[in-house]
């Protein structure tokens, strides 16, 4: 009896786990040529995707609650348009930005935490206007493509942080030392964090047992307005982090920016294991999620002929499978 | 206050909307006992739990708690626990997705110096918990990989953890087999030792028996009295929950019984189950039977009609209708069989809230002809005014919301738009329930006129007296499972007494 | 006083109101332009063709009042939206390009094959979304907006693959049929309207508006009295989906084109505001078509009016998202509650001055 016994959950994350080494693998074996087996690969995908990553963090604290945030692509959007035009056209200094970008991420989190906790408007709705909402002020600030060229946050950009192992010599004979940026940096911080706080304090609990039955959550005494209140913010204010990551790799601003990034990001948390109906679910998972993601558009981009949607329809179409895995396992535990 | 008293409840008084839910009701539990409060349904059980927890708030009365001065008056379930009073439900109201050490501290985790969770000491302190009440869990797995009656034992452990002086068990035992009661029944002995008081909310007779010290038993929101257990035996236990005592007990049926053995078999029911409601039964009935299940709430009567119907989908047995072997996957072929369900749970099953009585009393006949062939408008009116008037349904007009109406006429638009599917055979389920006496006089004459015209009835209810005036055999059931059929001497106190079962007096 | 409550409570109080509130603002903005007052409601006869600024909104709100209607209907039996309608046109539309010009084949004046396959063709492709939509919902209990965001994003992707990336044109007379002209009335108004009066003709002569509400309002209810509800479930999201073709084509057919990444472009937005202005309650239940309808072409009042202040086509969904969340406001239980005790307070105080 004392033994642990595997759950159906621990069986979804393992799929995920395995599914990720499977495709990356594959990867390697057929286009080894173009130089997927080497570090700088799969680096790539971690720089490409820090954004991402953060995003993702947020949105499983919010998925597990039971609810979801579709807000994030076009919050992402206004961040960068916001650093962009702040820094080219109104000369304000970087680093004041940054914090201003957060300050924005925590006043639109807040407004949709209240709708959704305190007024009981369905997350979906709520966040849906702030998708519209978020792209429509991009709008509003510039419909240009704006691009940056401010010193410090060129200099934050370009910042390479070298890796002492998996050096290689390319077929030109020059030493090509792996490297990440800046961005990976803070997005790892930023899931070593969440990992701590899901696990070790009260309010990452309090999110689980939202989730998992928020009438038990009221009658152990838990403010179930509040946490999911702060589960918005949360998940807005580490999306405005994930903002200024994406903004160092695409070094503008543009209305279309991040379209579809709410779509990838709840497709990383699904994968990754966390339950649509909450209280269930880890950022580690969310990570593999988000690497899966990556590897997915890099295979779609080393390959070259294939056209870019194919990585929208391959996410989508895992999405939809682990969505009807899910519901599959849920059917099954309801039998028992 | 008596010392030895640790909650006092004195005249407490409650109505809904035209209903008196609790008419000076008084409940005393003393330290270190398991009180059980019994009675049917709709007898107050639960409105009076609900006004001690802070759920219901109550018009008169005083409620005492040992250890806090002057009156209580609680706000809510967690205010409620606050003062020592703690709710454990049959459904287990913890997070199953947290683990058995979370669920047991959450809220009230310890903390490292930092402030972050101290998982060691919790995991620590809940093992000790888990093994003092000798329940064989590891505290880390999470809680829902464990068995509902595991499940249900730490939420009361969790309760006691929690300094709580009166437990309130409302229905425990509904889902749990015979070996998971017992093992609760040992936890609930050891917590009485300890002297918790418990109230014990049950409908099982033999359960009350086997722990309980004492018997409150409540009818239509008043009090009936208070026994020790030693002085009520099974009978009269029934007898005061039904509200027949047994110096009053004469026939009421009279008139000459047909013999229906010799009529068409309209339903003949072999071997039919539902995994985990209702155990493997046989059932026969003729034309133009009624047929009354009887047995306690929670007894399967309900049950066993909705596995015949379709609602529950039989996993065992066969089913003949008519001499023909049918195979019913959902309502809609039941009633293509004709077949009609009238549900006891009216809110939930039986009305469509935001529709019209109109709409109401045609859905089900327009399920029957298809979605393509619409009711006509004109023929939709007559219907629904031929019901309205048939059975005196009580509504401003035939386009007010049924939502609005009150109860009774709730059932009655229900009831309406069975007639209107001209069944062959009806399934009443409680049709009668909070309904004022008048109409449940018409009900049950509808009903012999509705088996005089050759329609069979399934007739279910609590109250037997009303039974005994419509069904012409009785079938008896008790914790999932028929267990006897009544057809000869159909009195109350044979039929309480197989209600009641097992050892009769004493 | 209770005659203004009388008012207000009417059935179609609120997208009427909504109505005139836009057009008083627009005969506001005329005077103050220096225009003449009723500028707003002239209508004029050019080359034959019907024109004015009350034809315009008929005409570009055609689409979302097509969507309108299969939104009522999922939003009714589900109590959840489709968010994929907007993307779901797009594929429409880039199917029945494809099928016109062949595939691979960026511009064409020559129609491929016959007019009415691609046609056709588009609209069961958003019968197909639909029904997988449906079938996520109703059979497999997922939520409805998550089942509907797979397609939101999918959806696009594979109209771009079936496009071959490119931006399909369609230059032929016969296929700009359907966002041109019929006689001096602009095309898509009629389509609008023979939907409309389809839907309303089924509503009124079958079960389907009983089935639909009965189930949205009590599944388990509507199951014992026989109702197979997850099959009116799938089937509205089928409904959905085709009505979401059908918008798709007409939107194609006024470029000639099939636009994969503007096609539909936030119209779902624009179609759940339709519902939730037409006073139904996104939790489900009752509906009511005639209001779903009449917020359509509110909608596309605001979004013209917008346009004529000089608001941009990309800034406009600000002001919509805050009409959503302001509309769902109003919906939501606990500030109706707050409202009530509000006012509970008041008369309080305004019996204890009496006193």
């Amino acid at each position: 009896m004392k033994t642990k016994k595997m759950s159906s959950n621990t069986l979804l994350l393992i799929i995920t786990i395995c599914l990720f080494f499977v495709m990356y693998g594959a990867g390697c074996v057929m286009y080894s040529a173009k130089g997927f087996t080497h570090l700088q690969t799969f680096l790539n995908i971690l720089i490409n995707n820090a954004g991402l990553l953060c995003v993702a963090c947020g949105m499983t604290c919010v998925m597990l609650t039971g609810g979801i945030d579709i807000s994030v692509g076009s919050l992402i959007a206004l961040d960068c348009m916001f650093l962009a035009v702040g820094m080219e056209r109104w000369g304000m200094s970087g680093p004041l930005l940054c914090v201003l970008v957060l300050v924005i991420g925590i006043v639109f989190g807040l407004v949709q935490g209240f709708c959704v906790g305190y007024l009981q408007i369905q997350p979906f709705i709520v966040t849906m206007a702030g998708m519209f909402f978020g792209r429509g002020m991009t709008a509003i600030i510039s419909t240009d493509q704006v691009p940056i060229s401010n010193e410090w946050f060129v200099g934050l950009a370009n910042k390479k942080i070298q890796i002492p192992f998996g050096a290689y010599t390319n077929n030109k004979g020059v030493l090509q030392v792996p490297y990440i940026r800046i961005s990976v940096v803070v997005a790892l911080l930023v899931l070593i964090i969440i990992f701590l706080m899901l696990r070790y304090t009260k309010f990452g609990r309090s999110l689980y047992a939202v989730g998992g039955n928020e009438q038990s959550a009221i009658m152990m005494g838990l403010n179930v307005p509040m946490t999911k209140l702060k589960a918005y913010v949360l998940s807005s204010f580490l999306c405005s982090i994930g903002g200024i990551c994406f903004c160092l790799n695409t070094m503008s601003g543009n209305v279309q920016q991040a379209t579809g990034l709410e779509m990838d990001a709840i497709a990383s948390a699904v994968i990754g294991g966390t339950l649509l109906t909450g209280g269930v679910g880890n950022v580690i998972g969310s990570f593999f999620g988000v690497l899966i993601n990556g590897t997915i558009s890099t295979l779609v981009k080393t390959n070259g002929k294939l056209l870019s949607s194919w990585s929208n329809i391959a996410v989508a179409a895992l999405l939809c499978f682990f969505i009807v895995l899910q519901s599959v396992f849920a059917k099954i535990k309801e039998r028992k | 206050m008596d010392n030895n008293v640790v909650l006092t409840m004195r005249g407490i008084t409650m109505t809904f909307p035209g209903v008196k839910a609790l008419d000076n009701v008084d409940f005393t539990l003393r330290k270190g006992e398991i009180h059980a409060l019994m009675g049917e349904n709709g007898a107050g059980k639960s409105t009076l739990i609900k006004c001690l927890t802070g759920i219901n708030a109550f018009e008169a009365g005083e409620i005492h708690v040992d250890g806090i001065n002057g009156p209580v008056v609680n706000h809510s379930t967690l205010d409620a626990q606050k003062k020592g009073i703690s709710t454990v439900y049959q459904e287990v109201n913890l997070c199953g997705n947290l683990s058995v050490a979370e669920n047991l501290f959450i809220g009230r985790e310890p903390r490292t110096k930092i402030g972050t969770i101290d998982w060691k000491t919790m995991i620590k302190k809940s093992q000790k918990i888990m093994d003092d009440l000798e329940m064989p869990v590891n505290v880390t797995q999470n809680l829902e990989e464990y068995s509902l009656a595991l499940q249900q034992m730490i939420a009361i452990a969790r309760a006691v953890d929690m300094d709580c002086k009166v437990l309130i068990l409302d229905e425990p035992t509904s889902s749990l087999d015979d070996n998971e009661v017992e093992k609760l029944f040992r936890l609930m002995r050891q917590l009485r030792d300890k002297g918790v008081g418990i109230v014990f909310v049950t409908h099982f007779l033999e359960q009350v028996y086997a722990v309980c010290d004492r018997i409150t038993v409540l009818r239509n929101g008043t009090l009936v009295g208070e026994y020790p257990i030693a002085e009520l035996p099974r009978v009269k236990l029934v007898a005061a929950m039904m509200g027949k005592d047994f110096d009053d007990l004469a026939a009421i049926k009279t008139e000459e019984q047909a013999d229906f053995s010799k009529a068409e078999v309209i339903i003949d029911a072999k071997g039919l189950s539902h995994k985990g409601t209702i155990k493997p039964f046989d059932l026969t009935i003729h034309k133009g039977e009624v047929v009354g299940l009887t047995g306690l709430l929670g007894s399967g009567r309900s049950e066993l009609a909705r596995v015949i119907y379709g609602a529950d989908r039989n996993q065992t047995g066969t089913l003949k209708v008519a001499g023909k072997e049918v195979n019913i996957k959902s309502p809609i072929d039941a009633m293509n069989l004709g077949m009609g369900l009238l549900p006891d749970d009216r809110k939930e099953e039986g009305i469509i809230g935001d529709l019209s009585v109109r709409e109401n009393i045609i859905l089900a006949m327009q399920a029957k002809r298809g979605m393509f062939r619409l009711i006509p408008m004109k023929d939709q009116i007559a219907l629904a005014d031929k019901y309205i008037e048939m059975l005196q349904i009580k509504t401003a007009s035939r386009e007010t919301l049924i939502k609005q109406l009150s109860g009774g006429n709730q059932q009655k638009v229900i009831l309406g738009r069975w007639l209107a599917t001209d069944p062959d055979f009806l399934i009443l389920d409680e049709p009668t329930r909070g309904i004022d006496i008048g109409t449940k006089t018409e009900i049950q004459k509808l009903v012999l006129k509705l088996a005089g015209e050759g329609k069979s009835i399934i007739f279910i209810s609590s109250e037997i007296e009303e039974m005994l005036r419509t069904c012409s055999k009785m079938e008896v059931l008790r914790d999932g499972q028929k267990v006897g059929e009544i057809t000869e001497n159909l009195t109350q106190e044979n039929v309480m007494k197989a209600i009641a079962g097992g050892g009769s007096n004493e | 006083m209770s005659k203004l409550k009388k008012i207000t409570g009417m059935n179609l109080f609120l997208p009427v109101f909504c109505m005139i509130l836009v057009m008083l603002v627009n005969v506001i903005f005329d005077i103050a332009n220096g225009n003449f007052a009723f500028n707003f409601f002239t209508i004029s006869l050019r080359n034959g063709m019907l024109y004015g600024r009350l034809i315009d909104i008929l005409n570009r709100g055609s689409e979302i009042a097509i969507l309108a209607i299969g939104m009522t209907l999922v939003v009714s039996a589900s109590a959840g939206t489709d968010i994929s309608v907007g993307s779901v046109m797009s594929l429409a539309a880039s199917f029945c390009c494809m099928l016109l010009a062949g595939y691979g084949v960026a511009s064409t004046s020559e129609l491929a094959m016959p007019l009415i396959i691609g046609v056709l063709g588009g609209i069961l492709m958003g019968c197909v979304c639909g029904a997988f939509n449906g079938f996520l919902v109703a059979y497999l209990n997922v939520q409805p907006m998550v089942a509907t965001l797979i397609l939101f994003s999918a959806a696009r992707a594979i109209g771009l693959l079936l496009c071959n990336n490119l931006i399909v044109y369609v230059r032929n007379d016969s296929f700009g049929f359907f966002g041109g002209f019929l006689g001096p009335i602009p095309t898509p108004i009629v389509i609008a309207a023979l939907c409309i009066l389809v839907m309303s003709l089924l509503l009124r002569y079958t079960a389907l508006g009983l089935y639909v509400q009965s189930v949205g309002i009590n599944k388990k209810a509507s199951r014992i009295a026989g109702i197979n509800s997850a099959k009116i479930i799938f089937l509205c999201y089928i409904v959905c989906g085709l009505c979401a073709g059908i918008a798709g084509i007409v939107a194609s057919s006024r470029i000639t084109s099939a636009d994969s990444n503007n096609i539909g472009l936030n119209f779902e937005l624009d179609a759940i505001l339709a519902v939730a202005l037409g006073g139904n309650s996104l939790g489900g239940g009752k509906f009511r078509l005639a209001g779903s309808i009449i917020g359509a072409y509110t909608i596309q009042a605001i979004t013209t009016t917008l346009y004529a202040l000089g608001v941009s086509t990309e800034q406009a969904p600000v002001y919509k998202a805050i009409v959503v969340i302001l509309i769902v406001t109003i919906q939501a239980p606990p500030f109706k509650a707050f409202v009530k005790r509000l006012s509970a307070k008041r008369e309080l105080t305004k019996g204890g001055a009496a006193a």
